[in-house]
């Protein structure tokens, strides 16, 4: 198996277009994933009888095989991005959701218990003291939901879409390798790249996790 | 200023937490709460912010009947400081201390000044403010606990066992902190805790609670000591009642004389007239030198180490005034517990 250079030298302008596009539908799923997990989250955390209910759901669209996602979808939305991406949205939620809901069980009831007795409201209390401390478990699910998300998004090729996903199917029907491996290589550094971005954020976002007594 | 007005409260589960309970906490003055665990003690204090609603009966804080207010605003206009301070390990210092004034919609320049002065108040250094809370040690963390809860400047201060989590020398340090600050500040303060040497240290008033909600007996300190109303008050007060209330009387009015001479033991003193030590002819004992408002217990304690049975009295630079006899110690101790049991 031997890596044609010049065809990849011949098709930067590509390579990047596909790169571009493929971030776009990982990210754009997790971002979805994030706002849909962020109050069903609060719900499941908050009444207790939902908490199984809504995890189960989860766990039951996760199994669903994306191909029948995506079938299931072509008559909403067509053989388009947004097909692609609540696609994506829909798997992320078995992460996002259960890291979100144990986040917010991790904070603990003790500075809740405080952050009432000094009068702060319940809403207030989400936003300013559960949400950041549930933060770096809610973050760990992001990072799972984003790598996962990036190495899934291939899968829509299928309906014509899938970012670099479209390079196995190319190299493979002309029985080429190159735009395989170029593939391949390309999304595990996708995935590398956006994993260590993402510890970043949370390193600015969290600085009194930093300085460990 | 708070007033308990024939309060109940029955938890959900069938337990009578407090019972029936009317009691007057006095403006300025500090009343603590003390019984064993679940004797209802942390219920009533959480009861005066509504942090825990009263089955029945009135709660007024200042007059005003505290279920008719919004409880968010109530709860801002009360100090609280929690069991192992309950900071937020996510603000710095200076924001921990800052959240009320924040949540009052002062402005976060003004809040943070307003609690960089507070460090000061509590003793901790400007630097603390820039650091997390898991970076202080527990007594630092108390400290911004109290600075945290004085933040709004509010008359009322609930108190919830603050100094159990920390070691004895940390505890008698902050009681010592909280009976200066309570001297500048006059806070009408409701502290629990379940010892009742803290209790005697730092009340006014100090509400004895029996299992079951019930209170057995409220009074000062030394009306307490010198005359508990039951068995199991005098029980909880422990076999050395009678030091306790020594304790709570100073040195002053017990009269003093100048060193005599002679004998084997002589007060060595320094240039400056501050005791040194005791000195025989082959050994030296060390003296602890008392000023007048020093306890009689510690004078007692004094006169029972020192070689002499006297002990050094000092005024507050630490010159000597004087000595008294563990005959005189003696009597005044027995003559103010006489005092306490008669008195009105």
């Amino acid at each position: 198996m031997t890596i044609d250079w010049s065809w990849i030298g011949d098709h930067t302008d590509d390579l990047t277009t596909l790169t571009v596009s493929h971030l776009q539908a990982a990210l754009s799923a997790v971002l979805f994933g994030v706002l849909i997990s962020l109050p069903l989250a609060v719900v499941a955390h908050r009444i207790r009888p939902l908490r199984g209910f809504l995890l189960g759901i989860s766990n039951v669209l996760f199994t669903i095989p994306s191909i029948a996602i995506f079938v299931l979808l072509l008559p909403v939305s067509g053989l388009t991005r947004t097909t692609t991406v609540i696609g994506l949205t829909i798997y992320t939620l078995v992460v996002l959701l259960r890291n979100t809901v144990e986040g917010l069980d991790s904070v603990p009831a003790k500075t809740k218990e405080a952050a009432k007795a000094m009068g702060t409201r319940p809403l207030r209390t989400l936003l300013t003291v559960e949400f950041p401390l549930a933060l770096p478990v809610i973050m760990a699910g992001v990072r799972i939901a984003t790598v996962m998300s990036i190495s899934l998004v291939s899968v829509a090729t299928y309906i014509g879409d899938g970012g670099l996903g479209q390079l196995f199917t190319d190299g493979f029907q002309r029985n080429f390798p190159t735009p395989v491996i170029a593939g391949v290589v390309l999304t595990i550094l996708l995935a590398v790249v956006a994993d260590a971005a993402l510890v970043a954020v949370q390193y600015v976002l969290t600085p009194w996790r930093r300085r460990r007594a | 200023m708070i007033q308990f007005d024939a309060v109940h409260k029955r938890f959900p589960n069938g337990t009578t937490a407090v019972h029936d309970l009317t009691l007057d906490m006095a403006e300025g003055g500090v009343t603590v709460l003390v019984g064993s665990s679940g004797c209802g003690k942390t219920t009533t204090l959480r009861m005066i912010n509504r942090m825990v609603e009263p089955t029945s009966g009135t709660i007024r804080v200042g007059g005003q009947d505290v279920t008719r207010q919004d409880a968010a605003e109530l709860r801002r206009s009360i100090g609280y400081v929690i069991q192992q301070a309950g900071l937020f390990p996510h603000r710095t210092v200076l924001d921990n201390i800052a959240t009320v004034p924040l949540l009052l919609g002062h402005g976060r320049r003004k809040a943070r000044a307003r609690a960089a002065g507070l460090l000061e108040t509590v003793g901790l250094s400007a630097e603390a403010g820039k650091r997390y809370p898991h970076q202080l040690s527990g007594g630092q963390q108390q400290r911004v606990g109290v600075a945290r809860a004085l933040a709004a400047d509010p008359p009322v201060l609930l108190m919830d066992e603050p100094f159990g989590a920390v070691d004895p020398v940390v505890r008698t340090q902050l009681q010592d902190e909280l009976l200066r600050l309570q001297k500048e500040l006059s806070k009408t303060i409701v502290f629990v805790t379940h010892d009742i040497d803290e209790a005697v240290r730092l009340g006014d008033q100090i509400a004895i609670f029996r299992t079951g909600g019930h209170l057995v007996q409220c009074a000062s300190p030394t009306e307490l000591l010198a005359r508990p109303a039951d068995d199991f008050v005098a029980g909880f007060l422990g076999a050395e009642r009678g030091l306790k209330l020594l304790s709570l009387k100073t040195l002053a009015a017990v009269p003093q004389g100048p060193a005599p001479e002679g004998g084997p033991w002589t007060l060595v003193l320094d240039a400056a007239n501050k005791p040194l030590h005791w000195a025989s002819d082959d050994a030296e004992l060390p003296v602890r030198a008392l000023k007048d408002d020093d306890s009689l217990l510690s004078a007692l304690d004094e006169s029972i180490a020192s070689p002499t049975g006297l002990i050094a009295r000092v005024d507050a630079d630490g010159v000597l005034t004087g000595v008294s006899s563990r005959d005189d110690i003696h009597q005044h101790a027995g003559q103010a517990h006489t005092e306490a049991r008669v008195a009105a």
